[in-house]
């Protein structure tokens, strides 16, 4: 029953994060934030005092149900290793103290040297979120493409096309390879990801230690068959001594549904549970730091019993060592040994370092072109469109919202949550070293418009904290920079005025490219050879009004002028209020 | 048009597994010029009935339907998916289905489908087999670049027209839409580099069997060229008439005077855009009733078409047919052509044209001699999407407009759909290359400014 429950209410949960996160259109995002946002770590990040409470409590109580409803990366390797169709899988196996805690140092220590991405690396959502926002999204989004051209044939505006494009090498790579591991884990293992690297994993472990309601094993009732120990996918219950680990325990009730003897239930504590000792070195498997006269719960107690005597009656000095010859009932097996993974770190620092070359080079080779102006002899057909290239800017630019640099880098654990449901394709993750995969705004595909605040309501860590539609188009987030090389009034003296024309804060003036222009006294144009002259035909260059200018980005993606623009944003550290 | 809700949509989708494969074709079809949705042709098309107009001075016999070799059916080009072709198996297709019921008068241009229309054309007629004095080719000097100003340029271009078209002789040659840029421009396009007298000595030598002149836009070049029609001869002149244009403020595009100068002269006249390139057969749903009302079994489009053909000193009515449809439901009309009676005629120019014209749209009749834009815009899809829009209601006034985010959504998810993002309208930089090109005399920028200051306020919810 209890497993039943679990198995629908995490399977409902998963789908609905995967579809928040691959959603385009921003209505999951209106529906379905909030499930981002109970995620453990963003709520840590972002300090949401309301989602910790309820998380400390429901660990509290019911040990760490979170890891099989609540996080979707758990509940993607439950459905991997549900496809290997083999019941029985599975093995105790010894907790890797060391490394677990290993992992939280390792998580923490990133998050305080404002390395957000790296922490990322490990922490459950964010992977999560990666897997699907690169892996998953496009395949979407291709669907729905398809979909799209159904209802263009039936003249349906209910799906519209969506451009799809690789948004970062690096976070790909990162993507599939770190998938290609916990998938391998998974299918070998079960939750061995959930307790050896991650570290919400471990920091929830330390609360179920003393959850109220835990799965006891009666040992007057249990035939010591095993079976409980091999459907375990945590790979926590010791069916020979019949303790159960209750730090990597993750509350999936399989092991209850597998007991034939009943012996396995989920009971009320009145004492910790043996479990490993924080910190300490191959946490003992026979619960020595158990208080014996606080035992009242019988299946506590049966924890301590040796597992030769699995019918005798309790004695809890007695203590027997791990390795045991045969018993009657349990099953052969041997223990398997397994190497905890290292992620992959090292192909991250790698990837992302050559995706930083790469796209230097890109923008080396990128030669200034422009439409051709062939003299047209003939109708119809097209210009062709020259594809814009980012410009190298002196200071990133980050969303509104994200209030600095700084405060992006230390929050995002880059889940790519936000650069998928950024409908501008503004958002893409970075490719530099300090803040890889992290998200970074450019304006080759399009421009922040005014009307969209998306990814700050959807940020789950507060690295970009929500903010209304007024407040975003009175943020600053970077400033125009125009340059006259390229400028198509300034260097063929032809009119354009573009950028001034699609300001959406009206922070661009235009003016005369050159004295030679001016205005009479009735107000009319005059050109070079004195004479008056149609006002649109004058060739203005733009003024940018630094005070007014918002850094959306309009002028530089809308600049007729490719690949590089004639006029682009460079980005703010800190963002203010105009 | 059928309009269906999203779970109508999806029960559909979910079945019509084919359906992608058809998709792309139903967006041609949208931009066909002179289907009728609802038309019905359940009758077999009537052979042999097709009427014939006999030229004043040469006895010339044209069919009242010609055929205009502007809209031809594309596809993509298999060696660059990026790039549209003609589809010139269906060309000969819809060519020889013309020959067979009676269609003789083809006209084609060295400008028209980036060049490469006369080419077609040429081919077109070779595969028919048809024997060349069985037909009539028209043709034009196209030379609107100041790089083809010169009388060589001239000359070669009206070379090239009789290797590309396969033949010795042009039946009906014209100077191609005078009148844009007024008496200075044909001045320098034809009379001072003496260009129009060597093509009169060509009419002499026989290498032309017809000269005359399309006009659009300026009326001063119109009179200009008739009152020196002693010196020129004119064989015919090309004009535009429609029943939204028989009477029009602007003398360039009253169709009314400048037929009757025509017809002063005994000068036969060609009549283009006799549907607007489509816009008196996309028409709002009411005009839709108002015709068909009238005449059920008509289609929209035979309304102008009746109307163009049934002036007497009306030689052929040019129709650029890109389907077959288009083709049937024209031939259907003309053979045998019946007249508009005086009634129905003032029925369609008077009270038809004003509700037509009450509907704010656009006057483009997507011939695209804007284009290339050197921005990459896409002008005419960019104005049609408008069109579109405006006749079926979804240019909603304000956000208290009932309707409201029904249109908005259609406009925006619609305009995404028709035009590329990156050849919209706030890629327009006013530069005005294109205003000089539109036969229309549509203020082209002017426009494109207005559609996207219109399409930022809905982006916006700021209407």
């Amino acid at each position: 029953m209890l497993r039943k429950i679990r198995i629908t209410l995490a399977t409902v949960f998963w789908l609905l994060v995967t579809w928040l996160l691959v959603d385009f259109t921003g209505t999951a995002h209106v529906y379905l934030g909030w499930m981002a946002k109970v995620q453990l770590m963003p709520a840590l990040l972002s300090l949401n005092v309301g989602v910790l409470i309820f998380l400390l409590a429901l660990t509290l109580l019911w040990g760490r149900i979170y890891c099989s409803v609540i996080c979707p990366l758990g509940i993607m390797q439950d459905i991997i290793s549900w496809f290997r169709r083999k019941k029985f899988k599975y093995a105790y196996t010894q907790a890797r103290t060391a490394l677990r805690y290993g992992m939280v140092l390792f998580t923490g220590a990133a998050l305080l040297l404002n390395l957000g991405w790296l922490a990322g690396l490990i922490l459950p959502y964010s992977t999560y979120g990666r897997i699907t926002g690169t892996i998953v999204a496009p395949l979407y989004k291709m669907g729905n493409n398809l979909l799209a051209q159904l209802a263009e044939h039936y003249n349906s505006y209910a799906v519209y096309e969506v451009d799809v494009w690789l948004k970062s090498i690096g976070a790909l790579a990162i993507a599939i390879i770190t998938w290609g591991i916990i998938a391998v884990l998974a299918w070998r293992g079960g939750r061995t990801w959930c307790n050896t690297i991650c570290p919400v994993g471990t920091l929830l472990g330390l609360l179920s230690r003393h959850a109220l309601f835990r799965p006891v094993i009666n040992k007057s009732r249990c035939n010591a068959c095993g079976l409980c120990e091999r459907s375990c996918k945590a790979g926590c219950i010791n069916s020979k001594n019949h303790s159960i680990d209750l730090s990597r325990c993750v509350m999936c009730g399989n092991c209850m549904e597998a007991c034939k003897k009943e012996a396995l239930t989920l009971a009320k504590a009145t004492e910790p549970a043996p479990s490993v000792a924080p910190f300490g070195k191959n946490a003992p498997r026979k619960g020595n730091d158990n208080k014996p006269n606080g035992a009242k719960d019988a299946g506590t107690r049966a924890q301590n019993k040796p597992q030769n005597k699995p019918m005798a009656q309790s004695k809890p000095e007695d203590v027997v060592a791990a390795s045991v010859p045969e018993t009657t009932d349990a099953p052969k097996r041997k223990p398997r040994r397994r190497k905890p993974r290292t992620t992959g770190e090292e192909n991250t620092i790698d990837s992302g370092r050559r995706a930083v070359l790469a796209s230097t080079a890109l923008l080396a080779g990128a030669a200034v072109l422009r439409a051709q102006h062939k003299p047209k002899t003939t109708d119809g057909g097209y210009a062709p469109i020259i594809k814009k290239t980012a410009p190298q800017r002196q200071h990133r630019i980050t969303p509104p919202g994200s209030l600095s640099v700084r405060n992006l880098q230390s929050h995002c654990t880059a889940c790519q949550l936000c650069v998928d449901a950024c409908p501008n394709d503004v958002l893409r993750p970075s490719t530099r070293l300090s803040t890889f995969m992290q998200p970074e705004v450019s304006y080759e595909r399009g421009y922040c418009r005014p009307e969209c605040n998306r990814c700050s309501e959807v940020c789950p860590t507060g690295a970009i904290k929500p903010i209304t539609i007024e407040e975003r188009t009175a943020t600053q987030v970077g400033h125009a920079v125009w340059v006259k090389e390229l400028c198509i009034p300034a260097k063929e003296g032809k009119p354009c005025g573009n950028c001034s024309r699609r300001c959406p804060a009206g922070a661009i003036q235009l003016v005369p490219a050159n004295d030679k222009y001016r205005k009479n006294e009735h107000g009319r144009w005059i050109g070079p050879d004195g004479k008056q002259i149609d006002g649109r035909l004058v060739p203005m260059i733009p003024v940018v009004n630094i005070e007014k200018c918002t850094g959306c980005g309009a002028c530089e993606n809308l600049c007729p002028v490719g690949p590089q623009s004639a006029i682009y944003v460079e980005g703010h550290d800190v963002h203010r209020e105009i | 048009m059928k309009q269906i809700n999203r779970r109508d949509f999806l029960k559909i989708s979910g079945t019509a597994a084919t359906g992608s494969a058809l998709a792309s074709c139903g967006v041609k079809q949208e931009s066909a010029e002179n289907l009728d949705p609802s038309g019905q042709h359940t009758t077999e098309l009537p052979k042999g009935k097709m009427t014939y107009r006999t030229h004043p001075h040469n006895g010339d016999k044209v069919s009242i339907l010609g055929y205009g070799w502007m809209r031809l059916p594309r596809m993509k080009n298999p060696e660059n998916p990026n790039e549209e072709i003609i589809n010139q198996e269906e060309v000969n297709r819809l060519c020889n289905k013309a020959f067979e019921y009676g269609v003789n008068y083809f006209d084609t241009s060295p400008a028209y489908c980036q060049g490469k229309s006369e080419e077609s054309l040429g081919i077109a007629l070779e595969q028919s087999g048809r024997s060349r004095d069985s037909y009539y080719i028209a043709t034009k000097l196209s030379n609107f670049s100041p790089t083809q100003w010169s009388l060589e340029a001239g000359q070669q271009m009206f070379e090239n027209s009789l290797k590309y078209l396969k033949t010795d002789y042009i039946d009906y040659l014209l100077l191609h839409s005078i009148g844009g840029g007024g008496l200075d421009n044909l001045r320098k396009r034809y009379l001072d580099n003496g260009l129009l007298a060597w093509l009169m000595e060509q009419r002499a030598a026989g290498r032309i069997r017809n000269l005359g002149f399309s006009f659009h836009g300026d009326v001063k070049v119109y009179d200009y060229m008739l009152e020196h029609h002693d010196e020129y001869k004119w064989d015919f002149v090309q004009i535009q008439l429609n029943y939204i244009d028989w009477h029009d403020n602007d003398k360039g595009r009253d169709g009314e005077y400048l037929y009757n100068e025509l017809v002063k002269r005994n000068i036969p006249a060609v009549i283009m855009e006799p549907l607007l390139g489509g816009r008196l057969s996309k028409v709002p749903d009411h005009v839709v009733a108002h015709l068909k009302s009238r005449k059920p079994e008509d289609s929209v489009a035979s309304w102008a078409f009746r109307y163009a053909g049934t002036p007497k000193n009306i030689l052929t009515v040019l129709s650029g047919m890109t389907y077959m449809e288009h083709l049937e439901d024209n031939i259907r009309t003309y053979s045998p052509l019946v007249p508009l009676t005086e009634e129905e005629a003032r029925w369609l120019d008077g009270e038809t044209a004003n509700l037509i014209e009450s509907y704010p749209t656009i006057p483009c009749n997507d011939c695209k001699y804007c284009m290339p834009c050197p921005y990459a815009l896409d002008i005419p899809a960019i104005l049609l999407h408008y069109n579109k829009c405006v006749n079926q209601g979804n240019v909603p006034e304000s956000q208290q407009a009932e309707n409201y985010q029904k249109a908005r959504r259609a406009f925006l998810v619609g305009y995404d759909r028709s035009v590329p993002r990156l050849r919209q309208a706030n890629r327009c930089i006013s530069c005005r290359e294109c205003v000089s090109h539109c036969p229309q005399n549509i203020d082209i920028p002017r426009e494109l400014q207005r559609i996207d200051r219109f399409v930022e306020k809905l982006k916006q919810n700021k209407l």
